[in-house]
């Protein structure tokens, strides 16, 4: 067919943008896609699902968005996208379904006989390279996990808080404040500009509502709320949140 | 009647023994003694090494006492060959360790690991178990400073202050005597010279027949471990007026 119209003087470029690539083209693209994450086909990007996680002075908070989705369907409106680890450790997480819960207690298992083995629990940066190696080994298998992760808990030792942030491409970093998926783009700017290193429980809660009223405002999706956690030394709680209050748009 | 018995590791004795496990402890009761004192700062190391012959190259580096990881180090008594086994054994569980975790092996846990090694050989087998037992010590963020011996059987338990080898038991009661609690590092150090030069066949001791480390902390709250130099070693005897004064006869000597 190309050649025909080709033979009358069209590009086959402009051709294939109005008849659509050849199925080549296409694998060549998901091709360049491995080769940038080193893995073949996968690729995981921003979904409508909302992370936050913010550190404070001696305490962790985490937030995920409690709508289950399949392409724009919501399947679930009360889901529960964490797991707690041990005592002082919660982990949230992120991206393709299946993968996510799988993961996620894949890890609590392994934590959970850690710590009977053991008579001890692993400190939240011993469970954040653990997570990240997990991830790591599964990125270079066959079939890996597509999964984006924060992590939060307090140190049981000097009952300091940690926050991490880990992507499906096992990147590791700790930071103060973070976010996966869309929440990235509304929230990053909105935690730089009012988090620091030692407010207080009140202070994170101010300014997570203050992220989650942006959401409302600019997200064009309705995830359902935001379930909220936060750990303390005390241990893991939920903390009642009012996801009914209706905020207007800009 | 033994002979029915001893031959193999995994069978007890119609009295409830283990022989080959008796005869691995009975090797280790001839070999250089070994101790270890904790003191509130840190730990002591000391070990007996055997000179066997005036021709044989006196080896500059350590023989019975070895690193393990960054907060670890420990004391040998019994057949090297199987000891470099077990150490190898345990550098690499403890380099595991911090490649999945990121962090230092808890002492406990790497002692463990390398008791349950040891175990297997007394269960598992048709050879025979290892000759060696160990004394660790290490300093890790849950427990601070910790001492602790492990034997051939896959037995293991945390001390204050332990020996193995040779006149282990005269060099136990020493300790049990002269052992003071939340004692210092430099105490320490003394404490264990003395009881080296008690339990050891010459009474003056050089750098030549004794090997020292120490595992402490430093002043800005760093872990370090220390194998200790001649010099230093001489140092220390002298301090302690233990060493060998060159044209005095040495005991035992015809004089």
């Amino acid at each position: 067919m190309y050649g025909v119209l080709e033979r009358l003087g069209l590009r086959r470029s402009k051709l294939q943008l109005f008849f659509g690539r050849k199925k080549s083209a296409k694998r060549r693209l998901t091709q360049q896609v491995a080769d940038l994450t080193g893995a073949p086909g996968v690729k995981l990007t921003a979904r409508p699902e909302v992370l936050l996680g913010i550190a404070g002075k001696d305490f962790v908070i985490l937030a995920a968005s409690k709508a289950a989705m399949r392409g724009p369907t919501v399947l679930k409106a009360e889901d529960d996208k964490t797991r707690q680890l041990n005592k002082h450790t919660l982990m949230a997480f992120s991206g393709e379904s299946g993968d996510t819960v799988q993961f996620a207690e894949y890890i609590q298992a392994n934590a959970a006989l850690y710590s009977m083995r053991n008579d001890t629990e692993l400190s939240p940066s011993a469970v954040a390279n653990f997570v990240r190696g997990e991830l790591a080994r599964s990125l270079r298998s066959r079939s890996p996990y597509t999964v984006n992760l924060l992590l939060g808990g307090i140190d049981p030792v000097n009952e300091k808080p940690h926050l991490y942030w880990v992507d499906y491409l096992a990147s590791l970093a700790p930071l103060p404040y973070a976010a996966h998926g869309y929440a990235q783009y509304y929230c990053l700017s909105i935690l730089d500009k009012h988090h620091h290193p030692d407010c207080s429980f009140e202070e994170g809660l101010a300014l997570l509502t203050l992220c989650t009223d942006e959401l409302k405002r600019r997200l064009p999706i309705d995830y359902k709320g935001m379930l909220v956690k936060v750990v303390t030394k005390d241990g893991v709680r939920e903390v009642p949140v009012d996801n009914d209050k209706v905020v207007r748009s800009a | 009647m033994s002979r029915r018995y001893d031959s193999r590791t995994t069978i007890f004795s119609p009295e409830g023994r283990l022989y080959q496990v008796e005869y691995a402890l009975e090797a280790i009761s001839h070999a250089g003694t070994a101790l270890g004192i904790l003191a509130k700062d840190g730990i002591v190391l000391a070990a007996e090494r055997k000179v066997t012959s005036k021709l044989l190259e006196q080896d500059t580096s350590a023989e019975k006492l070895y690193t393990i990881n960054d907060n670890m180090i420990c004391a040998v008594a019994g057949m090297n060959a199987d000891a470099n086994i077990l150490i190898n054994y345990a550098r690499q569980n403890a380099q595991r360790y911090l490649l999945t975790y990121n962090e230092d092996i808890p002492c406990e846990q790497l002692v463990r690991r390398l008791c349950d090694l040891k175990q297997g050989y007394t269960q598992h087998g048709g050879l025979r178990p290892f000759g060696v037992s160990f004394i660790y010590a290490g300093y890790d963020h849950l427990r601070q400073f910790q001492l602790y011996q492990s034997n051939p059987s896959g037995n293991y338990g945390g001390w204050k202050a332990t020996s193995v080898g040779a006149n282990n038991a005269s060099a136990q009661s020493l300790l049990k005597q002269d052992y003071k609690e939340d004692c210092a590092l430099k105490e320490a150090c003394a404490m264990a010279v003395k009881v080296l030069s008690k339990t050891m066949d010459s009474t003056k001791l050089s750098s030549e027949k004794i090997e020292f480390a120490t595992v402490g902390k430093t002043k800005d709250g760093k872990i370090y471990h220390h194998l200790w130099s001649a010099d230093e070693i001489d140092a220390l005897l002298r301090e302690q007026g233990l060493a060998k004064v060159d044209d005095e006869p040495e005991a035992g000597d015809i004089k």
